[in-house]
């Protein structure tokens, strides 16, 4: 860098000048030596780094484990949009030779893929079969359950359903044309809701990391301050002095990333039970994520960035204030 | 050519004592000078402003042909790598052993470690303290703990030697060595700037002798 001319005495004492590749290795030399000696130094006070590392794991670990269950409902909820169908609840005085009738139309329609009749007799079958209050039926006259007729449209984009949907629905025999994606949109705008919660998380416990770092480092600066300033005293520069503090920072940030994720996975997998038994429920063949090497990665990356931008902030304010004098 | 040149310097720390007045003096590069004056008198302040650990009040401080006020921020490391320094309270650092002490300019000035060490070696060696290199400094006596201050201050071989009261804990006979030492490296073109109350040792030394007196340059200027 600046290093240029500065060493060369101009005459006398003996002059040694450090030549080009030697500044190349020896700086090589000082980052692996600095990289080390900073992590000796976390080890060597367990307790005191574990405290630290344990804080940092868990700030990293929450919206991590936000993300992944973001990932889990966004995976659920593209698991459902193969198969939308339209229910057509057809009114009470329409016959079930006409329901039959209308259900032998509708194949034809070159929109559908598929079309199946529940009759009322069909309907009460299954209502009495699933249902608590199957006892419930037996107070009426007569069956008081609507045909029903199953639609599976060909087109699965939303604004296709819609408007089969609204065609579906002024038929005169359909009282009610139901688009059953309707609770899946629902779950994307909650998923909306969701993930816009889990970037505010993601940020305000990224500035928590920050501070965690910043501070912690703030300490160690000051409790090494006599070794700033004799370093400084015999030429040390600023990047010299700095060096292991962004080294502490990197290998703050690297620790409590690995041990929050290990904390990401023994949380999915306390959730890993209930939610397939959920997935069981709905017949879907839906399985739960974890982090998965591309989270992984992406949680490690980050622990790093903001180890060692916290080093790198704290450290360049107050290095500043440690003069010798 | 001039190595430390003051032009009116003055000095008045932040209470508004006046540390140093008007001080004028040139020292020549290869020269060999002694600062003394009484207690107070500005010895150390005045070689504080030479390795930058203070700024003048007002004056020039000149260091080669470098004008001290206009060194930028970031250049103060490289200017001190120049100057080997003995600290009057020794500034060893006790978390580590005596080799690493003397070691600290060059691993800092990134030499290979090989080298290095012979070179902290020979410097310990010129002191006489090699048998106590593993030792931590905080272990030895405070001649020792000045000693290990002097072998850092020559080790990368500096071309303007700074001393402040390097002999003010050492029995006559190593006063004696630490000054043949300073001498040795002035004959090979060092320039050294000795500040001590040693008035026999200074009148043994014959050399050139700057007095301070209440901050003023009184004699030698
Ligand atoms: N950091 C400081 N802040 C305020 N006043 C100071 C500071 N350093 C030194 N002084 C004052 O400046 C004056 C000169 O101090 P200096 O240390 O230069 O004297 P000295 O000649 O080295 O003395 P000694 O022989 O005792 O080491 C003294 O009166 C001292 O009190
Ligand atoms: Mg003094």
């Amino acid at each position: 860098m600046a290093e240029k001319s500065n060493t060369v005495a101009r005459r006398g004492a003996q002059v040694h000048r450090v030549s080009q590749r030697n500044r190349l290795s020896s700086w090589l030399r000082h980052h692996l030596s600095v990289a080390l000696t900073s992590l000796q130094r976390i080890l060597r006070t367990p307790l005191a780094s574990f405290m630290t590392l344990a804080v940092l794991a868990i700030a990293l670990a929450l919206p991590s484990f936000m993300w992944t269950v973001v990932h889990n409902v966004q995976q659920f909820a593209a698991g459902w949009d193969t198969h939308p169908r339209i229910s057509l609840y057809l009114h009470q005085q329409v016959s079930d030779e006409r329901a039959e009738q209308m259900s032998l139309e509708l194949m034809l329609h070159p929109g559908l893929s598929g079309v199946e009749l529940i009759d009322r007799d069909k309907g009460l079958q299954d209502f009495a079969r699933y249902s608590e209050f199957a006892n419930l039926i037996s107070l009426f006259e007569r069956n008081p359950l609507p045909a029903v007729i199953l639609v599976l449209p060909t087109d699965h984009t939303l604004l296709a359903l819609q408007g089969l949907q609204q065609e579906l629905s002024v038929l005169p025999e359909v009282q009610e044309a139901q688009l059953d994606l309707e609770w899946l949109q629902r779950l994307g705008a909650y998923l909306n809701v969701l993930e816009r919660f889990t970037w505010v998380v993601s940020g305000l416990l990224a500035l928590a990391v920050l501070l965690i770092v910043g501070n912690t480092l703030r300490m160690t600066l000051e409790s090494r301050r006599d070794e700033i300033i004799v370093t400084k005293l015999v030429g040390a520069t600023d990047a010299w002095v700095r060096r292991p503090f962004l080294y502490t920072g990197f290998w703050l940030g690297l620790c409590g990333a690995i041990l929050a994720s290990v904390l990401v996975f023994l949380a999915m997998e306390m959730i890993r039970a209930p939610v397939d038994r959920l997935a069981q429920l709905y017949m879907s063949s839906f399985s739960l994520q974890g982090l998965g090497a591309q989270g992984l990665t992406t949680l490690i990356a980050i622990g790093v960035a903001l180890g060692w931008l916290g080093a790198f902030v704290s450290t360049g304010r107050h290095l500043r204030e440690i003069e010798p004098s | 050519m001039a190595e430390i040149r003051f032009t009116n310097v003055g000095k008045r720390y932040a209470e508004g004592h006046d540390a140093l007045i008007g001080v004028d003096f040139t020292l020549e590069s290869g020269e060999m000078a002694f600062l003394t004056g009484h207690s107070g008198a500005g010895k150390s302040t005045l070689l504080k402003l030479i390795m930058l650990m203070e700024r003048p009040s007002r004056g020039q401080v000149w260091v080669g042909d470098q004008e001290l006020n206009v060194l930028p921020r970031h250049q103060i490391a490289w200017h001190r790598r120049r100057i080997g320094v003995v600290f009057q309270n020794h500034q060893l650092l006790f978390d580590r052993s005596v080799f690493d002490n003397v070691a600290l300019p060059l691993q800092i000035a990134g030499y290979d470690p090989q080298d290095a060490a012979r070179r902290v070696r020979a410097a310990l060696d010129k002191v006489g303290l090699l048998m106590r290199e593993k030792q931590n400094p905080i272990t030895l006596s405070s001649g020792e703990q000045q000693r290990v201050g002097i072998a850092r201050a020559i080790v990368h071989k500096p071309k303007l030697l700074l001393a402040d009261e390097p002999t003010g804990n050492l029995d006559p006979q190593l006063s004696e060595d630490v000054m043949r030492l300073f001498e040795q490296f002035n004959r090979i073109g060092t320039t050294v700037l000795i500040a001590s109350h040693d008035l026999s040792l200074i009148n043994r030394m014959q050399r050139r002798t700057l007095v301070l007196r209440g901050g003023r340059l009184v004699s030698g200027g």
